[in-house]
């Protein structure tokens, strides 16, 4: 059905009694899904899309649209809605604001009824708001942007295994970003050559190394291999240094069974973390992270695949709404961009990111994409990883956008070293520590870093080597997911 | 070896000067400060001994390096280590927490394999220096 031009105010408004459930079709506004009258209650899930409606379609109409599909409605008036408390399970699109600087887009903000949702299920949740409407062809495009989740429902998840501030007293590190690197090349390497680079880079001064999202079991590396082999590294490099040390077992499989195989394996051989990537699905997310808990283990994410909907702006779903989905599903670790490297990443928006898995509570931040406060709940925090074409000679930059509770992985920027994998290791690590000491000294690392790293550099000739090789090296490119609202200078 | 637990072991033992900046930053967060020292340096063991409770009402650093000075005449030849509690809801745990001593001498530890069915090992990481009682390890 093709909406006028202009709808008429009776097109817009809500039709009551017999007329609303006359057999036949109406627009989704008369169905009673759009209701600017509406205030939210403090226990309605809220939700704020993106609409790009067609043309000749109000966005108030679009907006209903979102919201009758997201929750009870279907293209045609049924009777059987007046068997129900149809009134309370319409999703409200309760307000519609053109985008700014972007004709034709509009956001839409729309409440949900607690008792829409399954307690504790990010699977029902994710197919009620984005199970049906994104396909939707009165909408030429549709991106959820963010979610309100009240406590009643914060509370039905338990939320991240470990959590930031526990995972840093079982590692017995705090005060500084934790350093990790992904071994590379991440396909090809036998057990055997993998736990040389798992040793080297531990035993040099990384804390955590990494199996990346696409190392499962394949013909050059069955997985009882690699874990067997990392274990030997993992433990060696702990006990040359004497800290703790963690290496990511990539327990994602082929079926839910085979992942709680590996993680079991994985936990009898001592590991502190295991590893999952996203496209295991939310299901399986949640189980894996109710045996994180029940077994005391650190629980990865590696955010394979997210990009092909996070990453434009006007489809899909926003990385701000899979972080929080993260947060309550339970990771300990998610890849949540670094600014500064190879991955798309503008800092505003990944800043939101990174204050949606970390705090306890984010107040309404435009500039940096968070549309609604957000309480947690008590909720554990989950430690962002910044992973991607970075590299020692960025380190103030990276201490100053993304802070101290994140890991830092510098997979390239370690293994590539020209001194070796312990001497990569070692430059980052180095380079870390002056800067986290010149900020605390209360030095302006952002104007003074590359001071700082050169004086640390005298004194550090694996340090020194680093900033010669990539000391140069930057990813400038224009971000394609950025905020629509730029902060308005303060009058002088 | 070098131990390098702490968060500022990869560089330059720091100076009294660097330490007292150190504890001013942690003053300055509202963190209260606390010195501990061990002869056991196991990458797990927590409990290390306190040297005096968590200086909750010193704020001034001065205060706090006379501990860290009496802390390192006391135990010459331990690891010593400054710790910073931040109280604040959410976090209730360590902030900061960087070693200020160590014996001049670190042997380091040794790694005792068991091995188990399946080509599995059983790893038990033990320092030299634990092979000795307490108090006559360094």
């Amino acid at each position: 059905m093709k909406a006028s031009v202009i709808a008429t105010d009776e097109q817009k408004r809500a039709k009551t009694g017999a007329a609303r459930y006359r057999p036949g079709v109406l627009k989704y506004a008369q169905m009673g899904y759009w209701n600017p009258d509406y205030s939210p209650s403090s226990t309605d899930v809220l939700a704020l899309f993106r609409i790009t409606p067609q043309d000749g379609v109000e966005p108030e109409e679009a907006a209903a649209a979102v919201a009758g599909e997201s929750s009870t409605a279907t293209w045609t008036v049924v009777w059987t809605d007046r068997l129900t408390a149809c009134d309370r399970y319409r999703a409200k699109a309760y307000r519609v604001d053109p985008v700014p600087g972007s004709p034709g887009q509009y956001f839409a903000y729309i409440a949900y009824d607690l008792d829409l949702f399954e307690p504790g299920s990010i699977a029902n949740l994710s197919a009620s708001i984005i199970g049906n409407v994104f396909g939707f062809k009165p909408l030429r495009a549709l991106r959820l942007e963010d979610m309100r989740f009240p406590t009643a429902y914060v509370k039905t998840f338990a939320g991240p295994p470990t959590g930031i501030v526990v995972e840093r007293e079982r590692l017995d590190k705090f005060g500084r970003p934790l350093l990790g690197a992904t071994v590379k090349p991440k396909l090809g390497l036998s057990g055997k050559n993998y736990g040389r680079v798992v040793y080297e880079a531990l035993k040099g001064g990384l804390d955590f190394t990494k199996d990346d999202e696409n190392i499962n079991s394949q013909p050059f590396m069955h997985w009882r291999d690699r874990f067997l082999y990392c274990m030997e590294a993992v433990n060696r490099a702990q006990a040359a240094t004497g800290e703790v040390k963690g290496h990511y077992l990539n327990v994602t499989a082929g079926t839910l069974e085979d992942m709680y195989e590996r993680a079991e394996f994985a936990k009898e051989l001592g590991s502190v973390i295991v590893m999952i990537d996203l496209v295991i699905g939310y299901t399986a997310i949640q189980s894996m992270s109710r045996w994180a808990r029940r077994n005391d283990m650190i629980l990865h994410l590696h955010r394979a695949g997210h990009s092909t909907y996070t990453r434009q702006k006007i489809h899909g779903v926003s990385f701000r709404v899979i972080s929080k989905w993260m947060r309550l599903a339970g990771v300990d670790h998610i890849h949540a961009g670094t600014v500064v490297g190879k991955l798309e990443g503008d800092p505003n928006s990944v800043q939101g990111f990174y204050n949606v898995l970390r705090e306890g509570r984010n107040p309404q931040d435009l500039q940096r994409g968070i549309f609604f406060e957000q309480d947690w709940a008590g909720l554990h925090g989950v430690m962002p990883v910044a992973s991607g074409g970075i590299h020692a000679g960025q380190m103030h930059q990276l201490l100053h956008y993304l802070g101290e509770d994140v890991v830092l992985q510098f997979g390239g920027g370690t293994i590539g070293h020209p001194m070796g994998i312990a001497a990569g290791a070692t430059a980052n690590r180095v380079a870390l520590e002056a800067m986290v000491l010149a900020r605390n000294e209360g030095r302006d690392i952002w104007r003074e870093g590359p001071e700082i790293l050169g004086t640390a550099a005298r004194g550090c000739a694996p340090l020194k080597a680093a900033l010669d090789v990539w000391g140069e090296v930057t990813f400038n490119y224009a971000s394609t997911d950025t905020p629509d609202f730029v902060p308005t200078p303060a009058v002088a | 070896m070098r131990i390098t637990q702490g968060t500022f072991s990869f560089l330059p033992d720091l100076t009294d000067e660097q330490i007292a900046s150190q504890i001013e930053y942690c003053l300055r967060n509202g963190w209260a400060v606390s010195v501990e020292y061990t002869d056991d340096p196991h990458p797990r063991n927590t409990y290390w001994e306190m040297f005096g409770m968590p200086m909750f009402d010193i704020r001034d650093a001065a205060g706090i390096m006379t501990e860290v000075s009496a802390c390192r005449k006391t135990f010459p030849n331990h690891y010593i280590k400054v710790n910073a509690l931040d109280s604040t809801r959410g976090r209730e745990s360590l902030r900061l927490s960087f070693i200020v001593g160590r014996p001049a001498a670190e042997p380091g530890f040794s790694l005792v394999r068991q091995e188990g069915p399946g080509r599995s090992v059983r790893y038990t990481t033990r320092a030299y220096a634990t092979e000795r009682p307490e108090g006559e390890r360094y």
